[in-house]
């Protein structure tokens, strides 16, 4: 009883600031919120799983390209630079309004269940995506390995299969931790593509809100501190990750400091 | 032809943003290097708030609250009727406004990549502080600043494709429009996707070109 009555007032408090003194409209936040947070879900969800899903694409592309065999250095390349150099927007536009105009595509079997649903599009586009960014920046840290370390492995006579999954890779993953925590930022940010192919994201309920009430501040307001939160967290996430792996590179504290 | 005339204002609304970006960007940096630690507040909250937020929310928000704010401004001041915020304005301002954060890095990095010591020579043999800024800063300032320059501009030019969500009649929104309505809208973005490819493929042989003259006379190994 007591709570409820403390919650209304609270409630008649936020009603009375919103309409007397800002210019924000709380209540009508605060009604949507759950749908916020719904689309929060939604754009975790999609920008995660693509970004595994690249990130499992990305490390044999970036060894091929790193070994430079060149039938398979070629499409590689040419595979990261297309998706590189164009927006993701367009490359979502392509294949979920672009991939219809074949009736093949339509009558195949991949039609109902993924290649209609923008939530698939969504997540092929971004997989991809992500995949030709990390091939690039992962094939950078493999190149980028001290020489000695590889003459070392050769020395110990490991094949390249173990010399890449022990001396090579640990280390090129550790080199590239800083450039990956800007990708998956980066990924997030991308990710506002969704609301333009149907997609309930954080930015959609916001342009859904807009387009509703006709109020341009509480929803896109709203959708840009959801996004600031995530920022903070994923860019505090890294940070604790890069202070566990790249321990060994920290200056060394001295006993007394 | 429709995809011409979209291309067209993609380059304008691209190089105007550019040029926006790196006004901000130079007052960012300035800002960041200035021994103020107000000045040094400001601009570190402008780059963590560009970092926080999609370019396309600040977009949106600006093209339909700047609209509200300015319209309010003009009922309540008495000064102007309705006012209606274009697109092209609007996607300027917030590609201009997002991009001038990361250039505000890119030349923050770069002059402090200059040895203290040239400039205190500059000072020592006499120079004056825009003679110094001519002849010392500026010059390898740009050859710093160059590498993350051409990304910058990279990323810029792709993220103009959003503007095309707001409704101005850029070359995405032309060339979906008209996909639409002959029923081939995988032919029209493919050419969209071939036209991005050309223009990012050229500005990078031309910013790898200003980069080999600013180059000149620097020892590589």
């Amino acid at each position: 009883m007591t709570a409820a009555n403390g919650e209304r007032t609270l409630w008649e408090y936020l009603a009375d600031f919103s309409e007397n003194h800002s210019p924000l409209d709380f209540v009508l936040i605060a009604d949507h919120i759950d749908k916020f947070f719904y689309g929060a879900l939604l754009t975790l969800e999609i920008t995660l799983i693509s970004l595994i899903i690249g990130g499992l694409l990305a490390i044999p592309l970036a060894v091929a390209r790193a070994y430079r065999r060149p039938w398979l250095n070629r499409p590689i390349w040419c595979f990261t630079y297309f998706f590189r150099g164009t927006p993701l927007l367009v490359q979502t536009y392509l294949v979920y309004y672009g991939l219809a105009q074949f009736d093949f595509v339509r009558e195949s079997f991949l039609w109902d269940p993924v290649l209609s649903s923008p939530w698939w599009c969504a997540l092929i586009t971004f997989s991809l995506n992500t995949a030709a960014y990390t091939t690039e920046f992962l094939r950078g840290a493999i190149e980028n390995t001290a020489k000695g370390e590889i003459e070392a492995a050769k020395a110990c006579g490991m094949p390249t299969l173990r010399m890449l999954r022990r001396i090579i890779l640990p280390s090129a993953f550790r080199r590239a931790l800083p450039a990956y925590s800007n990708e998956v930022i980066f990924m997030l940010h991308s990710s506002v593509v969704l609301s333009t192919i149907t997609l309930q994201d954080i930015l959609g309920v916001g342009r859904w809100l807009n387009g509703r009430y006709y109020l341009a501040y509480e929803g896109f307001i709203t959708a840009m501190l959801f996004y600031m939160a995530l920022v903070f967290l994923i860019s505090r996430g890294f940070r604790v990750w890069e202070s566990r792996w790249l321990k060994h590179l920290r200056p060394r504290e001295t006993a007394d400091a | 032809m429709l995809l011409l005339s979209g291309t067209a204002v993609t380059i304008q609304l691209a190089l105007g943003s550019l040029a926006l970006s790196v006004l901000l960007g130079l007052v960012g940096a300035s800002a960041k290097l200035a021994k103020s630690p107000l000045s040094n507040r400001i601009a570190s909250a402008y780059t963590t708030l560009i970092r926080g937020v999609p370019d396309l929310v600040l977009m949106m928000l600006l093209f339909y609250g700047g609209q509200q704010i300015v319209n309010d401004l003009g009922s309540l001041t008495g000064l102007w009727g309705y006012v209606e915020i274009n697109q092209f304005i609007a996607g300027v301002w917030s590609i201009g406004f997002v991009f001038g954060a990361y250039m505000t890095e890119t030349f923050r990095g770069a002059i402090l990549a200059i040895p203290r010591g040239q400039i205190e020579a500059g000072i020592s043999v006499g120079m004056r502080p825009s003679q110094i800024f001519r002849r010392i800063t500026w010059p390898q300032m740009v050859r710093h600043a160059l590498p993350s320059f051409t990304n910058n501009w990279l990323v810029l030019i792709k993220a103009t494709a959003l503007v095309s969500v707001i409704g101005l009649h850029d070359l995405v929104w032309n060339a979906s429009t008209a996909g639409r309505s002959v029923r081939e809208p995988f032919t029209f973005m493919f050419a969209v996707l071939v036209i991005y490819l050309i223009l990012t493929a050229c500005s990078d042989v031309g910013l790898r070109w200003i980069e080999r003259r600013y180059n000149v006379g620097v020892d590589r190994a």
